[in-house]
């Protein structure tokens, strides 16, 4: 299986996740699963001509390949032009348009590339950015609403800011394998093998969550839903049961999610590290509570939190530990 | 007199063009083009403070810590707060895990592969150099994967996952290392040191930064194993040790409370930093603006249809002096004897620049393993850093390629400006407005290029390792 790589309005940290690839290195992965790069910007050899000699033959349709990942907002200003990035002297919007017509398979690497990200919500978007298929929650995008590639599937979002390097790596395998249909994304054509659960499902914060005991300032220990903007509980992505970093994750390295797989996650409206509240109760509920559950619930839990929790949520390290019981008791 | 594009220029962070101007084989002259522009400063405006610690990393996705660090450093300096000591050393130890991960990706996957060309066919090494080097496939690219996948273990410990972290904060870090995560930061660190001393010095870590001079190097190359001693055996015959040298001052924000802060010119002779010399100027870039303005009252506008205009970088200068910022004027800054004999031998190289983020490769790892040792679990790892609702600020710190500055002012609790100077923004700087090349167009010239030269212009661009996500930004 034969992939084009390119990028535009992003950070590059989509390939620089995806080169973290674990256990086996990555290029060793992905050739014995039969996976090759027709070309990376930043990973192959060719340069220059050679390079323009690869995408031109692309885009002409004289040279094959499957599977095109985009990673980075299409920028489309300033005033249509495109020229916010051009390569090789043509705006790369129009490279895009041109090689997902031949592609078979469409695939945007990070929320930029999904949804816009942050060039398409600077006030105003004088970038005049957008995602692959949509304007941040909104179908449509540089490549249309109606856009499906040669599979008969519309772009596949690779959401996330960076994108975990399995969600790649197993979603190309898939493909190789037996093939993506309709029934392996989720509503905005996310893969559910990694956008079926949420944040929150595996956080290791889950006992202060359960007992609403709350972390107050960062490096506290307890649950960061409260006061500290984390949005774990919204989030769609396998973050706490799939280990960034052989150990991390957000909520692991002591900061709140801040749903970073989801449209506009970018521009929420407040603070990122801060929880909106209404009458004391964050106005982000978990997803699938019904408010009056959430209050009655939180309150309860609240009254029946054990004093170690309570004490422990407010420390950067634990001042009680679990009691330990004798006798098997 | 012919002119060549060189682009898409890849193997580089980002987007980057390169046009050079050819009569008798020789390079006369260069620009360098950024041909990406995305507008990080503008979107900042309006913003609370603090959201810069989760916008600024997704400037680069391969010097987001660098740009978490700048931002926490502003911040804090805004608040008026030093972090404790455990957050300053997890801050090191996540900063340098980005800093050497970066140093030897470039040497790897985007500097090393340029050498397996057929143009250097007869070369006695090229056969040796394809085997290990070669890109995507080469004998040392796996294990060099492996390697950083494990070492990159350390951010998930420290900082949750990398690229693009929240755990820096102006007041230290988020994430408070327990007793039993520090044993396995250590053991981490004794992994990253066995691969380094197999493959890549096939030595001593300790051995390799303590080489005195240019003669003790290529004694210590001659017949050692490793992929730089191999890197340097071709460069040698390459005499790439007399290539490349371009901007007339080095600068170092200082690093680490290793490497100091400073300037220093072709007689190496160090001056003390003075921020209050740098300014950028705008008159080769699509950007509106007259005089060269300081950081911190600069700004980013638009203006797409400039006609002298030939990037989307701007043209930081250092009094007036075209800079060059990295691993290279971090050492010579330090007055590190090995790169001092070199570049006073012949001047700014790629064989200096490559040699000083191996070097610096050497010289931090040792030091993260003190860093590691020193942290004190159950110690306080972050301060509250409350911060006021007007004021202005400054965070300098070194990323991997160099300086970069975050400049900032707010009014009611508000972002109302933020300028960033970038490493590769000093290196990858266009013309000013008297004419005067950029750090890379000035290296570029005098260089073989057109039909049937050797791919020097490749080697030079490439030691800078730019960042062309940072450099516009």
């Amino acid at each position: 299986m034969k992939v084009l790589w390119l990028q535009s309005g992003g950070c590059g940290g989509c390939t620089q996740s995806l080169l973290c690839h674990e256990p086996r290195p990555l290029f060793d992965e992905l050739r014995d699963a039969g996976i090759e790069f027709v070309w990376h910007p930043a990973l192959s050899p060719e340069s220059g001509e050679e390079a323009l000699a690869v995408l031109e033959a692309c885009a002409d349709g004289s040279r094959a390949f499957d599977v095109l990942c985009i990673e980075g907002a299409m920028l489309r200003g300033p005033n249509g032009s495109g020229r916010f990035h051009r390569l090789a002297g043509r705006p790369l919007t129009e490279w895009v348009r041109q090689l997902a017509a031949r592609a078979r398979h469409v695939f945007a690497i990070g929320s930029c590339t999904a949804w816009g990200g942050f060039s398409a919500n600077t006030p105003g978007n004088p970038l005049e950015a957008c995602g692959l298929q949509y304007d941040v929650e909104e179908p449509g995008g540089l490549l249309g609403a109606a856009f499906l590639a040669g599979d008969g599937l519309p772009v596949v979002n690779l959401a996330g800011c960076p994108t975990h390097p399995g969600w790649i790596v197993d979603t190309l395998e898939k493909l190789a394998c037996d093939g993506l249909t309709a029934a392996d994304l989720d509503e905005f054509g996310r893969p559910l093998l990694y956008a079926e659960q949420l944040v929150h499902h595996g956080c290791p914060r889950n006992e202060f969550y359960e007992f609403k005991a709350s972390a107050e300032k960062h490096s506290d220990l307890g649950c960061l839903m409260e006061n500290l903007g984390c949005k774990g509980t919204q989030a769609h992505a396998d973050c706490n049961t799939r280990p960034w970093n052989g150990a991390g994750s957000c909520l692991k390295g002591g900061y709140a999610c801040i749903a970073c797989t989801e449209p506009g996650f970018e521009a929420p409206g407040h603070a990122f590290q801060q929880t909106p509240k209404l009458a004391g109760i964050p106005i982000g509920l978990p997803t699938d509570m019904p408010k009056a559950w959430f209050v009655a619930l939180a309150a309860l839990s609240k009254s029946a939190t054990p004093k170690r929790v309570r004490d422990n949520a407010v420390e950067d390290h634990t001042v009680i530990r679990p009691s330990v019981r004798k006798g098997g008791k | 007199m012919t002119r060549i594009v060189l682009g898409p220029f890849n193997r580089v962070e980002g987007d980057l063009e390169v046009q050079l101007e050819v009569a008798a084989g020789q390079v006369q002259s260069a620009q360098v083009n950024s041909p990406l522009f995305r507008g990080f400063e503008p979107l900042l405006i309006g913003r609370d403070p603090a959201d810069a610690l989760a916008i600024v990393p997704r400037i680069c996705g391969i010097c987001s810590v660098a740009q978490s660090a700048a931002a926490a450093a502003a911040l804090a300096d805004l608040a008026g707060v030093t972090p404790p000591p455990n957050g300053r050393l997890a801050l090191h130890l996540t900063q340098a895990t980005e800093n050497l991960a970066d140093h030897l990706t470039h040497f790897y996957l985007f500097f090393l592969p340029d050498f397996c060309r057929p143009a250097y066919v007869d070369r006695s090494w090229h056969a040796d150099v394809v085997a290990r080097f070669a890109a995507q496939r080469g004998s040392s690219v796996g294990p060099w994967l492996q390697a950083r996948a494990r070492f990159f273990h350390l951010a998930g410990f420290l900082a949750g996952r990398w690229p693009h972290t929240l755990a820096i904060q102006p007041g230290g870090s988020t994430k408070a290392t327990t007793a039993a995560e520090r044993i396995r930061l250590l053991a981490l660190l004794r992994e990253f040191r066995s691969f380094l001393e197999s493959r890549v010095f096939a030595d001593r870590l300790e051995s390799f930064a303590t080489l005195a001079d240019a003669d003790a190097l290529s004694a210590w190359a001659a017949d050692n194993p490793g992929d730089l001693a191999l890197f340097l055996r071709l460069a040698g015959d390459l005499r790439l040790e007399r290539i490349g040298a371009g901007a007339e001052r080095f600068l170092s924000f200082g690093a680490y409370g290793l490497f100091p802060a400073g300037s220093c010119g072709g007689d190496l002779a160090v001056d003390p930093l003075d921020t209050g010399k740098i300014v950028e100027d705008v008159s080769h870039a699509w950007l509106a603006g007259d005089a060269p303005l300081a950081p911190a009252v600069g700004e980013t506008l638009v203006a797409a249809d400039k006609p002298a205009a030939y990037t989307w970088c701007k043209a930081p200068r250092y009094g007036g002096a075209v800079a060059e910022t990295g691993a290279l004027a971090r050492q010579l800054i330090d007055g590190q004897p090995l790169l001092r004999d070199l570049v006073g031998r012949h001047g700014a190289s790629v064989t200096a620049r490559i040699v000083a983020r191996l070097l610096e490769v050497a010289r931090l790892l040792p030091a993260m393993e003190s860093w590691a040792q020193a942290l004190r679990p159950g110690e306080p790892f972050c301060l509250p850093a409350p911060l006021p609702d007007t004021g202005a600020a400054v965070g300098l710190v070194e990323a991997a390629r160099g300086s970069l500055g975050h400049w900032l002012s707010v009014r009611r609790g508000r972002i109302e400006r933020y300028q960033i100077i970038a490493p590769t923004t000093w290196n990858f700087s266009p013309r000013d407005a008297t004419g005067r090349p950029g750090a890379l167009e000035q290296a570029l010239v005098g260089l073989p290029a057109g039909e049937g030269a050797l791919p020097i212009v490749q080697h030079v661009v490439r030691s800078f390792d730019p960042c062309m996500v940072c450099t516009v930004h």
